[in-house]
């Protein structure tokens, strides 16, 4: 509302205090988990477009991120091509399963999409860790030590960090292009009511299938990065169902169908996860799931528009008293 | 009667149809436990238009309910199904009114991460009580295993499908032959209508909850007396519920009677003549397809 609180300059402020975080913070430690913020940032953001803004809840994500993830190692391991390479045949692969899997589901109510996720991805995973071609159980491994820039294989985080938070604004620059269009009120109509959407014109599968196509191609290339940056995959943590959560939590903990919903949500998870990791030692005794369990069922229960949201009625509700005064 | 011939002498003594044979009549009866839980995912589905994305998961803690049952009370299998039946009943009716009340009529997003989420905290939740360790009943009434006309099947598996296939049949028999059922029905048609009738809507969904999951607790029990397990199992379940659901059409007891029996057979002769690995994969293909061609099921409506 008033100056200080406008927008430009609040905007102007993130991209500054992001910008600057690993200079200030230089530690390895606290550049990953700037890192393993952004990351996050950049699937939920993708998942958004199409699980937020346009209200069609996948929980498989990971099959987009996973094809991402395996085509860059893959074309290493076989040819010894640059990642930069299997980065597009990625994105490629995604959008094309992405119709695969749009194309029947769209026409049927929202829970058949969410189901029929789920299981393709699961399908996939199980299939990838039979195929010795892309290493099976094993998975795949990247450039150990880089021949060039071009490998995307780097000592230091820093390199890493810049070059997702490129791709994070890239993101979400699409996205509030997208919020300001005409292909961002469908999606919009869609997720409020798909009858009535339709009833007004809106060609509802067609921007339900565009939706899902572009972020799955996102999504992808968050696969992408995520291989070069750790030089290793396996089907787990490229199709497994918890990488498909962590998009679906971040994004919701945030605001599902919010432009920054997905970034507030990965700053506050991404700490919290690293936190829990330390204290209870490792996944290996499964307490992060349960503490990801527990919030989803808590934004789900109380608070289905996320933090943001809740935020806006906090202020709301401090403002009414004053004004009346 | 029980014949107690290893695996390993069973497989060198029968003949090559009798495996076969084997095969096909072992599949149907842990198919027959697939149609018992997923009846109670069709039941939600059909009373209100909802997916339980935590329905394996009740699947699976009917099975450790059944562990603890025989663990600390030394109850024997009647006890322990029924003990998973009613847990798990009580448990599907206090997140009804806990959760899903608040949820159903809320966004498309909260529907599905309520249950989503609370699939991650059981499966985590009993991961962490329970380790990842696979478990198995201790030795019980149902050890063994019986021969019929030179076909060996485990007696708890027999004993485990002929159960859930009778139990499905009693849920169907309840659904469309009393006036519980009738209600029941009344209320998956029409809210308003049904209140105005003297049906309390919120009632008839709770006791929808707790049929559903405690047809997943029996189911689990029945499962936890021929195969061992771990927390992860539910995943698995759910998915297979899902595809079991899809085929047998959306809110369709019988159908997932039929579907339940076709899947545990598609899966049992993929993993015979294709290798273990490949009966979900072929399963969740089966999905796929379905979706396609006809996601409106075997027996639903087009």
């Amino acid at each position: 509302m008033k100056s200080i609180h406008s927008p430009h300059l609040r905007l102007l402020v993130l991209a500054a205090a992001l910008l600057a975080f690993p200079l200030v913070f230089s530690s390895p430690f606290y550049r990953d988990i700037g890192v393993t913020f952004l990351l996050a940032a950049i699937s939920a953001s993708a998942w958004n477009i199409v699980g937020g803004y346009a209200g069609q809840v996948s929980v498989g994500h990971s099959m987009f991120f996973g094809l991402g993830a395996y085509t860059p190692l893959l074309f290493y391991t076989l040819f010894g091509w640059s990642p930069l390479a299997g980065i597009p045949v990625g994105i490629v692969l995604s959008v094309a399963l992405a119709v695969v899997i749009g194309t029947p589901t769209f026409r049927l109510t929202g829970h058949y999409f969410s189901m029929a996720t789920i299981a393709v991805a699961e399908l996939i995973r199980i299939f990838v860790g039979t195929w010795d071609l892309v290493g099976a159980a094993i998975g795949l491994q990247g450039p150990a030590v880089a021949r060039g820039w071009w490998d995307l294989t780097f000592r230091s985080e820093l390199p890493y960090y810049y070059i997702f938070l490129a791709v994070l604004a890239v993101v979400l620059l699409t996205t509030a292009t997208i919020e300001r269009r005409r292909f961002g009120f469908y999606l919009r109509a869609i997720k409020a009511s798909e009858r009535a959407a339709r009833s007004l014109g809106v060609p509802v599968r067609r921007t339900k299938l565009q939706a899902l196509a572009l972020s799955a191609a996102f999504t992808s290339v968050a696969g992408s990065l995520y291989a070069c940056k750790t030089g290793f995959i396996d089907p787990d943590s490229g199709f497994g169902i918890l990488v498909s959560v962590q998009m679906v939590i971040v994004a919701a903990l945030g605001g599902a169908g919010l432009l920054f919903g997905p970034l507030l949500g990965a700053a506050i998870l991404i700490p919290l996860q690293t936190a829990t990791n330390t204290w209870f030692g490792g996944g290996g005794s499964g307490l992060t799931y349960i503490l990801y369990g527990g919030i989803i069922v808590l934004i789900a229960r109380f608070e289905p528009g996320g933090l943001f949201e809740l935020w806006h009625r906090v202020r709301a509700m401090r403002r009414r008293p004053a004004r009346a005064a | 009667m029980p014949d107690c011939g290893g695996r390993q002498g069973r497989r060198g003594r029968a003949q090559q149809p009798m495996v076969v044979v084997q095969v096909i009549v072992g599949g149907l009866l842990l198919g027959a436990i697939y149609a018992l839980f997923s009846s109670g995912l069709t039941l939600i589905w059909g009373m209100m238009n909802f997916i339980n994305f935590a329905h394996g998961e009740f699947v699976m803690l009917g099975m450790y309910v059944a562990l603890l049952t025989v663990v600390w009370l030394t109850g024997g299998p009647a006890i322990f199904a029924v003990a998973a039946a009613v847990a798990l009943a009580a448990l599907g009716v206090a997140i009804y009114f806990s959760l899903i009340r608040h949820v159903i009529r809320g966004p498309m997003l909260a529907q599905i991460l309520s249950t989503f989420g609370l699939a991650l905290l059981l499966r985590y939740a009993a991961f962490f009580v329970f380790s990842a360790n696979f478990r198995s009943l201790p030795p019980n009434a149902l050890s063994g295993t019986i021969n019929l006309a030179g076909v060996y099947l485990p007696v708890a598996q027999l004993v485990a499908g002929v159960a859930a296939i009778a139990l499905t049949l009693a849920l169907h028999l309840l659904l469309t032959n009393t006036t519980v059922g009738s209600k029941l029905l009344a209320v998956a048609e029409d809210r308003t209508a049904a209140m105005l009738m003297g049906i309390r809507p919120d009632r008839m969904q709770a006791l929808a909850w707790g049929l559903s999951a405690g047809a997943a607790g029996i189911a689990g029990a029945l499962m936890a007396t021929a195969y061992p397990w771990s927390p992860t199992v539910g995943e698995t379940f759910g998915l297979i519920a899902f595809v079991v659901v899809a085929l047998g059409g959306f809110g369709s007891v019988l159908g997932s009677l039929y579907a339940g029996l076709i899947i545990g057979l598609i899966q049992a002769v993929s993993a015979y003549w294709l290798g273990a690995i490949y009966k979900d994969i072929v399963v969740y293909g089966l999905f796929v397809a379905l979706l396609w061609f006809r996601p409106q099921g075997l027996m639903g409506k087009a």
